[in-house]
């Protein structure tokens, strides 16, 4: 196996993702992603020089919308799927 | 006729006619579904009182003459991926047990202009990442064909829900095959568009720039028509395309004279089951035998194309998936000490482990120093994929070959090996890539019995070639 | 302090356009509404929802770009810029990192020594604004409104080019001088529509390597700016003097207590992850559409001062103060075209105008009077329907609330009183109440005609013309 996944990463991976695993969920993470990585580095067979990287299949571009207000409130329908809310508002952990 | 044994396209007639009413054949069809779906589990969610509710106000219309297209009145399940107002939408995730959109996805509102009933929601593979609907958090499904066996996925609810008739038709979506490979598993018609035909608004993402949502039916007409149904040019999607003609019942004609079909070598090697093998290459020959121009040819690239859609799907989805965070809708955790603690225990614990190991792959070729080698090689890798199409389609119509490399695998043999399961995505995989249409229609079944796929593949926007291609092989049977 | 140090500054300015709509999706932009009130399934995250770009967002983008000289990236793309906050709904904020709208431009602003210098900009891109997080004290937990998520903002990124705080508060008023002109935001740095983030960094004078640089956010006043930049010279300089070394961090300024700390926590990673939008796609800016911008791009203040000075015969310090700010301009040239002289409007703007808003803390963009009720005050102090303190008093209220002040005149009763047989008997009162005055002024003491004038006045509570009363009295002796 070329790429070996250390805890380290894995720990890393988990602050960006927000993702707690458990110890044998990380070895299992571990040992996923190490052989994952190997078989995309696959793709370094291939002699990608000058080639454009292809984000969008169509030469689809400039698509835009007219800057009139077509929402009004729908503060009530928004809530209704809050875990916790209070006066209008989405109720989280303190930021501050 | 039986009721259930209508095509979509039969019952709207049969609707319009008075042998029948949408109301009979939603309640005819619940009936169906609680009979069955203790087995087959199809469905996340069933809205029994909302489809006879819809049923009543669709059959008036009818009556009326307000409804006259050829979807009118009937009753159609939808992947639990594409919002529903009102009506729980959960992606077969725990995460979003308990979510009720506050609007409606526009392909299903396309729908309902026609004269569609919803059922209800068709169980799928976690937020659409798996080959199998093991991967749902609300139980598998089971493939009707034989129900040791899997329906295939992502779209696994739809497609067996189609198959095992608990509905005249189904809504799927397709990001690398999802739509296709359980279409071949359950023996039914499924179809993948042309990016940017559907639009996407209200299809909760996987992979952005590959997802696209199509039809899973009984027989390639219903296809066309549920096709022709949901393609509209939205101005919610950005990535959606105005296409000037979107009928694509017109192409319902037996005949493949002189249409130049290639069979990708690459598409036959090692790995291919023999017996799907086999009935390729005789449903080859019925086209062939029609009048179509059969050849074998390299596509090339064939198996680059997983680990770039490997690389793009799980780059894309981790940050598509990070609105479920316990804030605004879904899963929140019990217990939590602070507002990190709070987000990586909501989501450790709403998420099942697929979708876990595709977030942290995802997470890992975007980050810092990762970024060039990973996300950028794999567009790049992309951009040749996309390019050797390209010139197949200077030489042929349609590209043939299979949709999957074996017949529906068994229950709990697929997800032990993730990459096993990945590679069984070999030939569905290159066509999200490239943004191309696909189709999978039925080709026989092997010595189990269980159902072989055939699938077309054809340049952007050449789903009437494709229609026709299929429709053709469906006239004209297997040979002997 | 041994050495000589020298501060190298660059700017992050994010400024909030003013637009009615929000950057991706129709809901409104306007300020001060319910929380939650101006929101839908775009702004806020909903699973399914996607974005699509207003247009009038990548027009003031450009138009920015224009007036402050840079190149204008002829094919552009969103990308996503990933973390995790709760005031970002979907946990990414849409921005520009790859291919932003503009480059490569700069702005000339006059230094303290009055010499000019140019600031260099590296580029400016377009985004969405995050929403407002509010902390509920009694139940120790934070509140989020996503009214702000979405709100289209460009942040012009300058180059380091600065090296002290009156170098960044110039760029600043160029940079806010600029967009108001162009319509694009009205800039306000306490209502947060236009936010400055600090990059800093110190080096021995003469060195040519950077030193290594913090970025202080949470800036909301020129004040605060300067401030910051004090005190962040001062830190740095000293863990540099005692042997230590300067940490690149973001920091955040305290204004209140004068002192900035450290933002980082192990959660937060600074990883963003960037990649294309793939829900967005490509921009490319035609010919076509960049000479349409640039034909709608207004009259900027060195054209304006030239042209004032050409047509209007007003000093050149009104000119330059009238013009340093856009609403004071917009103004002006309202009233004259309303047909109010040059001199008595600017004489308005320049006086009781700025006195006002300096005595009560009003910025030009929030004046409530408008052209017209200017105008109509000039015309009635010009035909003299009313006199000059009167006419002070009415701007007062003019100024507070916007009212007419042809009706407010009437409504009140303070027109002077032009009626000649009327005055002529309060004079006769007044001279015959006044016997030793007058005494004193056909005796040719000239103070005298001061005192009566007084007294007429005051007996037609201030109602009259002062010169018409001087001239009938001087007739009357």
């Amino acid at each position: 196996m070329a790429n070996i996944i250390n805890d380290e990463t894995i720990e890393y991976v988990g602050i960006l993702a927000k993702l707690e695993l458990s110890d044998a969920e990380k070895e299992q993470a571990k040992a996923d992603m190490g052989r994952m990585l190997d078989y995309i580095d696959k793709l370094g067979e291939l002699d990608t020089d000058g080639v454009e990287p292809m984000s969008h299949v169509f030469s689809a571009e400039n698509v835009f919308r007219e800057d009139v207000v077509t929402n009004g409130d729908d503060r009530e329908r928004l809530l209704s799927n809050a875990p916790q809310e209070k006066d209008g508002m989405f109720v989280v952990p303190p930021t501050f | 006729m039986d009721i259930m044994d209508m095509t979509a396209l039969q019952l709207s007639t049969a609707i319009k006619k008075g042998e029948t009413t949408a109301i009979e054949a939603t309640e005819a069809v619940l009936a169906q579904i609680d009979a069955q779906d203790k087995i087959y589990n199809c469905y996340v969610t069933v809205d029994a009182e909302g489809a006879l509710a819809q049923a009543k106000a669709v059959q008036e219309r009818i009556g009326k003459g307000g409804l006259t297209g050829p979807l009118a009145g009937v009753p159609v399940a939808i992947k639990d991926n594409l919002c529903t107002e009102g009506l729980r939408t959960t992606c077969s995730s725990k995460i979003l047990h308990n979510f009720v959109p506050t609007y409606t996805a526009e392909a299903v509102k396309n729908l309902q202009k026609a004269g569609a009933v919803i059922l209800g929601k068709t169980n799928m593979d976690e937020f659409a990442m798996g080959s199998t609907t093991e991967t749902s958090a609300y139980g598998v499904t089971r493939n009707p064909h034989n129900t040791e066996h899997v329906p295939g996925g992502s779209s696994g609810g739809s497609a067996a829900a189609v198959a095992a008739r608990e509905c005249f038709y189904a809504i799927g979506s397709d990001t690398g095959g999802s739509i296709r490979q359980p279409a071949s598993y359950c023996g039914v018609v499924g179809m993948k568009p042309t990016y940017g035909t559907v639009s996407r608004y209200g299809l909760i993402a996987y992979g952005s720039s590959l997802d696209q949502i199509g039809p899973l039916t009984k027989d390639v007409a219903d296809c066309a028509a549920v096709l022709t149904a949901l393609a509209s040019h939205d101005e919610k999607d950005s990535t959606s395309i105005a296409r000037e003609d979107t009928d694509f019942t017109a192409a319902l004609t037996d005949d493949v004279k002189g249409l130049r079909i290639g069979i990708p070598n690459d598409y036959l090697g090692e790995g291919l089951d023999d017996e799907v093998r086999g009935a390729i290459l005789r449903a080859a020959d019925v086209l062939k035998e029609k009048g179509a121009v059969v050849e074998h040819f390299d596509l090339s690239l064939v198996e680059y194309a997983i680990p770039a859609y490997y690389t793009i799907a799980a780059a894309e989805a981790s940050s598509n998936l990070e609105r479920f965070d316990g804030v605004k809708y879904g899963y929140r955790t019990e217990e939590y000490a602070g507002l990190h603690n709070m987000y990586k225990k909501s989501r450790s614990e709403g998420f099942g482990e697929e979708v876990k190991r595709r977030i942290m792959l995802g997470s890992f070729v975007l980050s810092s120093g990762y970024y060039d080698a990973y996300y950028l090689k794999a567009l790049k890798v992309k951009a040749l994929i996309k390019k050797a199409f390209d010139d197949a389609f200077s030489k042929y119509d349609v590209i043939l070959g299979p949709a999957a490399p074996t017949t529906a695998p068994k229950l709990g043999e697929s997800l032990a090996d993730p990459i096993q399961m990945y590679l069984g995505d070999i030939y569905t995989i290159a066509v999200n890539l490239a943004g191309l249409p696909g189709i999978c229609l039925p080709c026989g079944t092997d010595s189990k019995g269980l159902p072989i796929g055939l699938q077309l593949i054809g340049d952007c926007f050449q789903e009437k070639k494709l229609i026709r291609a299929a429709y053709s092989y469906e006239q004209g049977g297997e040979p002997a | 302090m041994s050495k000589q140090y020298e501060t190298v500054i660059g700017l992050e300015v994010h400024v909030e356009l003013a637009t009615k709509t929000k950057i991706f999706c129709g809901c409104s932009t306007a300020f001060g509404a319910a929380p939650n009130t101006q929101t839908c399934p775009v702004c806020t995250g909903m699973p399914g929802s996607l974005p699509v770009l207003n247009k009038q967002v990548l027009e003031y983008a450009i138009a920015v770009g224009l007036a402050t000289n840079c190149d204008i990236t002829r094919y552009a793309k969103f990308d996503r810029k990933n973390y995790f906050y709760p005031d970002n709904p979907q946990n990414y904020q849409i921005s520009q990192l790859y291919l932003p709208i503009c480059r490569n431009g700069g702005v000339e602003i006059e230094t303290e020594a009055g010499g000019k210098k140019t600031v260099g900009i590296h580029e400016i891109h377009m985004e969405e604004d995050a929403g407002k997080l509010i902390h509920d004290e009694w139940e120790d937990c934070s509140l989020v409104d996503y009214n702000r998520s979405g709100v289209p903002l460009i942040e012009i990124v300058s180059e380091p080019d600065m090296r002290n705080a009156g170098e960044v508060i110039a760029y600043l008023e160029k940079l806010r001088q600029v967009i108001q002109y162009l319509g694009a935001s009205d800039c306000k740095l306490q209502e947060g529509s236009m936010r400055a983030d600090v990059n800093l960094s110190v080096r021995e004078a003469g060195a040519e390597a950077f030193g290594t640089r913090t970025e202080m956010k949470n800036l909301n006043s020129f004040r605060a700016i300067t401030r910051a930049i004090e005190g962040e010279r001062e830190r740095q300089i000293d863990l540099l003097e005692a042997g230590e070394s300067v940490v690149q961090e973001t920091r955040r300024w305290d204004d209140a207590k004068g002192e900035s700390y450290a933002m980082r926590s192990k959660e937060d990673a600074q990883d963003y992850r960037y990649f294309p939008d793939p829900d967005l796609v490509p921009i490319t800016v035609s010919d076509e559409m960049l000479a349409k911008i640039k034909e709608k791009q207004p009259e900027f203040r060195t054209e304006k001062m030239a042209r004032y000075k050409a047509e209007f015969d007003i000093p050149d310090y009104d000119i330059e103060i009238i013009t340093g700010e856009k609403p004071l301009a917009d103004l002006f040239e309202a009233a004259v075209a309303l047909g109010a002289s040059p001199k008595k409007a600017s004489n308005w703007l320049m006086g009781e105008t700025l006195r006002l808003m300096k005595e009560q803390e009003v910025d030009a963009g929030d004046l409530r009077f408008s052209p017209e009720n200017l105008a109509k005050l000039i015309v009635l102090t010009e035909k003299k329907v009313i006199n000059s303190s009167v006419a002070k008093e009415v701007f007062e209220v003019m100024f507070a609330e916007n009212v007419d002040p042809e009706q407010y005149v009437e409504e009140k009763g303070l027109k002077t009183e032009n009626d000649e047989g009327a005055l002529k008997k309060v004079l006769e009162e007044v001279i015959a109440a006044n016997p030793q005055s007058v005494e004193d002024y056909r005796n040719g003491k000239e103070k005298a005609i001061g005192f009566l004038v007084g007294q007429t006045m005051k007996a037609m509570k201030g109602k009259a013309d002062p010169a018409a009363v001087n001239q009938m009295l001087r007739e009357l002796l």
